[in-house]
C-alpha cells in the first residue's frame, strides 16, 4: 500500500500533467460519498463548484500555464470561513443558509494557488468546544472509533484529512481548536503566530486570540499551505506587515544544537499514556542532536481561567451582531429589542449561550476589574514568563491534549471538564505565539497522541524543522 | 469575587446580552456559571500588582489605509441575505413604542 496522497505529490503530478485535477477530485469525492455519511466531517460538499474549479486547473495546465503550488489539491474549509455565495453556517442555527457576499482572504489565496475547495466542515457552534459535539447539525465522529469524538472545535477538518477526504483542510484556533483535534485524529495541525494569517472572512470568536491554520497529513504539506495562505493582508488591521514565512526550504535542516524545553507545568493532569509519548519525543529530538531540558512557566497554570474570561468576553461582543437584522435567523416580535432577544435565544445553542453569558458577566459593571482586568494581567505575566523561557530555549515541548480521543458524552454535562481539554493549547493563543501538533504514535486504545511544539513569535521555521524530525522518527 | 452568582444576576446578564431565556434555563445557567466562576477564583492567588494588562498580542496602532476608493460589497447581495429588506435598507420591527 502506498503512503497518503499528499498535497505535494498531487500538485507535482497535476502541474506535470501526469494526473488531472478532475481525476484527483473524483477519487476524493468517492471517499467522501463512501464514508462521510457515517463520520459527518462535512456540513456541505460543494461538488459542482469543486468540479468547476478542477476543470479550470486542468484548462490552465492544458494551456501550458502553471496553476500554482497547490494545483488540483482538494481543500476542506471549516464552516466558519466565508465563501462567497456558498452557505457558511458556523454550525449554528442562527446562520443556517446564510450565503456570504465575499470570500475569506485565505480562501482566495489558496484557490489562486490551484487548490480545489470541496466543502465546508463541521465544527462546535461558532468554534466553541473541544469535541464537535456542540454542532447544531450533529456531531462529527472519530475515523478510527466512531463512538469517540474527533476533538474540536475544528473536528470536521481534522477528520477530513485523517479520513483521506482532502489532503489539506483549514481550521481556526482560538484556544486549541486546530491543534487538539489534530492530535486526537493523528494529523498535523498548526496555529501560526497571531497576525501571520489574515483573519479577514473568518467569523470572529475571540478577535485577539483567533488564527486560521492548516491541517495536513505531513509536515511538508502543512508548510506548503501556510506559505500560500500567510503574509500581510491590508483587509486585516492585525495582520503583520511582512511576507509569509519560508518553511519548505528549511524543513530538512534538522535540530542539531537546538535547545528544547519540556514545560514542567504541562505535566500535571496528563494521562500516563500521553506523557510516555512526550518522553519518547524528547528522546527522538535528543537523538537528532537537540539538547532537552525542563523549563517552568508558572503562569500557564492560570491560563485556563484567563482564557475562559478573555475568550467569552470577546465572544459576547463579537456575537452581538447576530440579532436578526442583517443575516441569518429572525424570530418575529412586535418590537426590535424583543425580536433581537427571541432570535438570539432561539438561534444559539447551549454552549454559545453559556459563553455569551459568562463574557457579558465578566465585562459587566462591578465585575470588570475582578475578572476581565485581572485576566489581561495574567496574560501579560504569561508573556513575560514565556519570553524568559525563550532566553534559554528555542522550542518548548508539551502534550497537545491531556488525553486521547474520548467517548461521546463524556464531558458534555460538565463545562469545566471539557474546558480542561485545552489546558496545554490555550497559553499560545493568550500570548499570540505559534504552536503546532505533530502525531507521535499512539496511546490508550491504540488512539493517536499529538506532541505540541511551541515557540516565540514568528518562530514557525524552527517549529517546522523540529516537527519534521519527529515525523521522520515515526516513519 | 467568590460570592455565588444568583438567578437575579443571571437574569440581568441575559437582559444585557439580549437573550430571552425562560426561568428554568436561568436556573440552569446560574448553576453552571457558578461552577465556572468558582474555578476562576484560582487567579486570586496571583500577585498582579504592577503588571500591565495585555489586550492583544502585538499592539499595532493607527493602522490606516490610503484614502482611495476601492471595491465595496454589493448592496443587493448583502440585502439578499437579510431576513427583511425594503428600499435598499434592512427592515426591522418598530424600535420605539414596544417593550422597554
Amino acid at each position: 500500500m502506498s503512503g497518503p496522497d499528499t498535497a505535494a505529490a498531487i500538485a507535482a503530478d497535476v502541474r506535470a500533467g501526469r494526473r488531472s485535477a478532475r481525476e484527483v477530485l473524483d477519487e476524493h469525492l468517492a471517499r467522501i460519498t463512501r464514508r462521510d455519511p457515517e463520520l459527518h466531517a462535512f456540513n456541505l460538499v460543494t461538488v459542482d463548484e469543486a468540479r468547476r474549479q478542477a476543470a479550470a486547473v486542468d484548462a490552465r495546465v492544458a494551456a501550458g500555464e502553471d496553476p500554482g503550488p497547490l494545483a488540483g489539491v482538494p481543500l476542506a474549509l471549516k464552516d466558519n470561513l466565508c465563501t462567497r455565495g456558498i452557505p457558511t453556517t458556523c454550525s449554528s442555527a442562527i446562520l443556517r443558509g446564510w450565503r456570504p457576499p465575499y470570500d475569506a482572504t485565505v480562501v482566495e489565496r489558496l484557490r489562486a494557488a490551484g487548490a480545489v475547495t470541496v466543502g465546508k466542515t463541521n465544527l462546535d457552534e461558532f468554534a466553541m468546544g473541544s469535541s464537535t459535539e456542540n454542532s447544531a447539525f450533529g456531531p462529527t465522529r472519530h475515523p478510527m472509533d466512531p463512538d469517540r469524538v474527533p476533538g474540536g472545535s475544528s473536528g470536521g477538518s481534522a477528520v477530513a484529512v485523517a479520513a483521506g477526504f482532502a489532503p489539506l483542510a483549514l481550521g481556526s484556533d482560538t484556544g486549541g481548536s486546530i491543534r487538539q483535534p489534530a492530535a486526537l485524529c493523528g494529523v498535523v495541525g498548526v496555529k501560526p503566530t497571531y497576525g501571520v494569517v489574515s483573519r479577514y472572512g473568518l467569523v470572529a470568536f475571540g478577535s485577539s486570540l483567533d488564527q486560521i491554520g492548516p491541517f495536513a497529513s505531513t509536515v511538508a504539506d502543512a508548510a506548503l499551505a501556510l506559505e500560500v495562505m500567510g503574509g500581510h493582508d491590508p483587509k486585516d488591521s492585525t495582520s503583520i506587515p511582512q511576507a509569509a514565512p519560508s518553511l519548505s526550504a528549511v524543513l530538512g535542516q534538522g535540530v542539531a544544537g537546538l535547545r528544547v524545553g519540556i514545560i514542567d507545568e504541562m505535566r500535571t493532569g496528563i494521562d500516563p499514556d500521553v506523557w510516555a509519548r512526550i518522553e519518547a519525543a524528547a528522546e527522538a529530538l535528543t537523538h537528532a542532536g537537540a539538547t532537552v531540558g525542563t523549563v517552568s512557566v508558572p503562569a500557564v497554570t492560570y491560563g485556563l481561567t484567563a482564557y475562559y474570561i478573555v475568550a467569552p468576553a470577546e465572544a459576547s461582543s463579537n456575537l452581538a451582531r447576530y440579532d436578526g437584522v442583517r443575516y441569518g435567523l429572525r424570530v418575529d416580535a412586535p418590537d426590535t429589542a424583543t425580536m433581537n432577544a427571541r432570535t438570539r435565544a432561539a438561534g444559539f445553542g447551549p454552549e454559545v449561550t453559556r459563553r455569551i453569558m459568562l463574557g457579558t458577566y465578566a465585562l459587566s459593571a462591578g465585575y470588570y476589574d475582578a475578572y476581565y482586568g485581572k485576566a489581561l494581567k495574567v496574560r501579560r505575566l504569561m508573556a513575560q514568563e514565556f519570553d524568559a523561557a525563550y532566553g534559554r530555549f528555542d522550542v518548548l515541548l508539551s502534550p497537545t491534549s491531556p488525553t486521547v480521543a474520548f467517548p461521546f458524552g463524556a464531558k458534555t454535562e460538565n463545562p469545566l471538564a471539557m474546558y480542561l481539554s485545552d489546558v496545554c493549547t490555550i497559553p499560545s493563543n493568550l500570548v499570540g505565539h505559534p504552536a503546532m501538533s505533530v502525531p507521535f504514535g499512539t496511546g490508550a486504545h491504540g488512539l493517536p497522541v499529538g506532541v505540541q511544539l511551541l515557540g516565540p513569535a514568528l518562530s514557525e521555521p524552527v517549529l517546522f524543522r523540529a516537527a519534521r524530525v519527529l515525523e521522520e522518527a515515526m516513519a | 469575587m467568590s460570592e455565588r452568582i444568583t438567578i437575579e444576576e443571571v437574569a440581568h446578564v441575559a437582559k444585557l446580552a439580549r437573550l430571552e431565556l425562560p426561568p428554568d434555563q436561568l436556573a440552569h445557567y446560574a448553576e453552571q456559571l457558578a461552577g465556572v466562576l468558582e474555578h476562576f477564583a484560582d487567579i486570586d492567588a496571583l500577585d498582579l500588582t504592577g503588571v500591565e494588562p495585555m489586550t492583544q498580542p502585538f499592539p499595532l496602532v493607527n493602522v490606516l489605509r490610503d484614502d482611495v476608493e476601492g471595491p465595496t460589497l454589493d448592496r443587493d447581495e448583502v440585502l439578499a441575505a437579510a431576513p427583511a429588506a425594503l428600499d435598499g435598507r434592512f427592515r426591522v420591527p418598530p424600535v420605539l413604542g414596544g417593550e422597554p
